[in-house]
This record gives C-alpha cells, structure tokens and sequence, in this order.
C-alpha cells in the first residue's frame, strides 16, 4: 500500500504536465499564477489561525483540553476514536479554522504518524463543515421549509466518525 | 457561532487553569501559541502554493470542465429538478468539481449561485428535493486531494503526509452515502 501510495502524486503530476503540455498551456506560468493565489490565500489566513491556534494551546495548557477528552472519553470509546481525537470530532462541522488548530495540535502531541494523529487526519479529510456550510447554502436563498438536510448532514458526519479509525486499522495496518 | 466559541475556549482555560493552578503554563502558552500559529502557516505554504499551482495548471489545460462534464450523468439522476443544460445545471456541476479538486474558493460562490439559480427555475416556490439534496452533498467531503491536511501533515513531519489517502476516501465515500441514504429515507417521510 505504502510503495503504490508513493508513486500517486508523482505521476499524476507527470501526466499533468504532459496534459498541459499537448494542450499548449504555458505550463510555468499557470503554475505560478496558481501558486501566488494559494500563497495569498494562506496569509489571509493567519489572523484567523494565530486567534484560534491560541486558543487551542491555552486550553491545552490549562488542562481543560485533557479534562474534556477524559470526560469524554465513554462517548470516543463508542465510536472507536482514540480519546485525543474528539474535540476535532466536535467541532468539525462547526468551524474549519477551529478544527485546523485541533488538529495541528493533535498531530504535534501525538506524532502525525501514530494512530491518534491518523485518525485525526483521516476524520478531518473526511468531513466538511457541515452546520456551517447548511447555515451558508440555505441562507443564500430564504426559502422556508421542513427540510430533512440537517438529520443527513449529521448522520453522514457520524458515520465518517464511527469509519475513521477502522478504516486506519483496516488499510494502514494498526 | 465563532465569536461565542472563542470566548469560551479563553475563558473556560482561565477558569480551568485558575481551579487546577496552571496559571503560569497558561500565560505562557498565549505567546507560544500565537507565535506556532505563524509559523505553522508558513511551514504550511510552500505545500500549499505549489498545489494551487499545478490545479490552477490543470484548470487552464481544461481539465475542470473535463470533469464537470464527466459528472453530468450523476448530476442529472441526483438533481432531477435542473433543467437539461440550464444555469443551475452548469453551475451544480461546476460547484461539484471545485468541490472535487479541492478549490474551496471557487467551491462555496458557485454552490450559492446553483442554490440561487435553482430556486429561479422553481420559480421561488420553496426548496425542491434537488435543493435538499444539493446541500447535503456539500456537507460531506468530495475533496480528492485533501491539500490543506497534507500541507499540515508534512509541516508536522510525517514521513508520508499522504498515506492517509486511501482510508480518507473510503471513509468520505462511506460518510457521503449514509448522508445520501438518510436524505432519501427522510424524503419518501415526508412526502
């Protein structure tokens, strides 16, 4: 898995470039038009982060992070995910920026290579800010209705909370 | 919703640091956790940057509209309410494809724009099943490439940042069935 996983991004870089090559695209100039904006697009992140990022390490500091996760511990023990894993699971569906700091936090303490920091990445890259984005879709047009989206949105993001750590034990071989 | 998460976080670590004497770690950690902030961000950017580049290259070879193409079909069974070829129809499978591509920029303007254009060819009369479903699809990850987590992974020294791909996606595809299928079963509920 781990040696099929090492050539993907390389060739889908290399068929990229001969993609761009055959459909005359400046290739180096697309790139870095695209590289800029990713760049702007991580400053404008920082405020957020340096706020949030503070937050997470003072209530890791102040131990209120390890009282939450041992409190909670019955409800990470009924979905499989190690207990560190949880406060990323809560706020998930809330806030990106939030979720972000957690996780960094979960990868620094626990190494992004042990099954806590696994799990915590495959949880994040599985799931969307789902109340937020219900928030934002529904906002935009005003319509009024019973609707069934928040139930569905939830499940799904209980299911990818029971399926990621499984699948980390089923595919990486812990 | 941030704002009131916010003040929480800083208050509950003063009362809790206060109740468990952990005062002086908790003045501390204001400094350390701004400054790693900051850093974390741009040990995160050149990972970043040289992904937004190679889509953006992707972008402009036409592969974007390969794929909304390629999407099509789904979208028609999915969303049956879209008329063939109509605004809302180009711009759910263009919000499908950022979405897929991981340009979250791109993602959310053209998700608000199907929201909208699908409630003008339902000529404002409430949300339609297409609607319900099309936000439900957002709320799950589609993203192939999750690139923010492995520029995050990478910045954290993992020795592969992307191994977790596999298990991501089985779990993404999990997560957005059980969505879909709650979205289903609720429907038919409610007539």
């Amino acid at each position: 898995m781990d040696k099929a996983a090492s050539y993907l991004v390389p060739l889908l870089l290399a068929a990229l470039v001969v993609y761009c090559l055959i459909r005359r695209v400046p290739v180096f100039d697309a790139f870095s038009e695209g590289a800029r904006e990713g760049l702007r697009s991580c400053v404008s992140l920082l405020p957020v982060l340096v706020g949030l990022v503070t937050g997470v390490s003072m209530l890791q500091a102040s131990g209120a992070l390890e009282l939450a996760a041992g409190a909670l511990e019955p409800l990470a023990r009924c979905l499989g995910l190690p207990k560190e894993v949880l406060p990323l699971a809560l706020m998930k569906p809330v806030s990106g920026g939030a979720s972000t700091a957690l996780l960094s936090q979960t990868l620094d303490r626990c190494g992004p290579d042990s099954f806590a920091g696994r799990a915590a990445s495959v949880l994040a890259g599985s799931t969307e800010t789902a109340l937020y984005c219900i928030a934002v879709y529904f906002g935009a047009i005003r319509r009024k209705g019973k609707n069934c989206a928040l139930p569905a949105a939830l499940l799904g993001h209980l299911a990818a909370c029971l399926c990621a750590s499984w699948a980390v034990r089923l595919l990486m071989g812990f | 919703m941030l704002n009131l998460i916010w003040a929480g976080m800083l208050l509950v670590s003063v009362v809790c640091a206060a109740a468990l004497g952990r005062m002086e770690e908790l003045s501390q950690s204001v400094f350390s956790g701004a400054q790693r902030a900051v850093e974390l961000v741009f040990a995160m950017a050149g990972a970043m940057a040289v992904w937004t580049g190679f889509l953006r290259a992707a972008e402009k070879a036409g592969a974007t509209a390969k794929l909304a193409a390629f999407l099509r079909p789904a979208v028609r069974r999915l969303f049956p309410d879209c008329r063939e070829g109509g605004e809302a129809d180009r711009a759910v499978c263009m919000n499908l494809t950022a979405n897929l591509l991981g340009l979250g920029n791109a993602a959310t303007p053209m998700g608000l724009a199907a929201m909208r254009a699908m409630d003008e060819e339902n000529g404002g009369r409430g949300l339609t099943r297409s609607m319900v479903r099309f936000v439900v699809v957002n709320t799950a990850s589609l993203q192939l490439l999750p690139t923010t987590l492995g520029a995050l992974r990478s910045a954290a020294g993992a020795a592969s940042p992307l191994d977790i791909l596999p298990a991501v996606w089985l779990t993404s595809a999990v997560s957005l069935a059980a969505a879909l299928a709650a979205c289903f079963a609720l429907e038919k509920r409610h007539g």
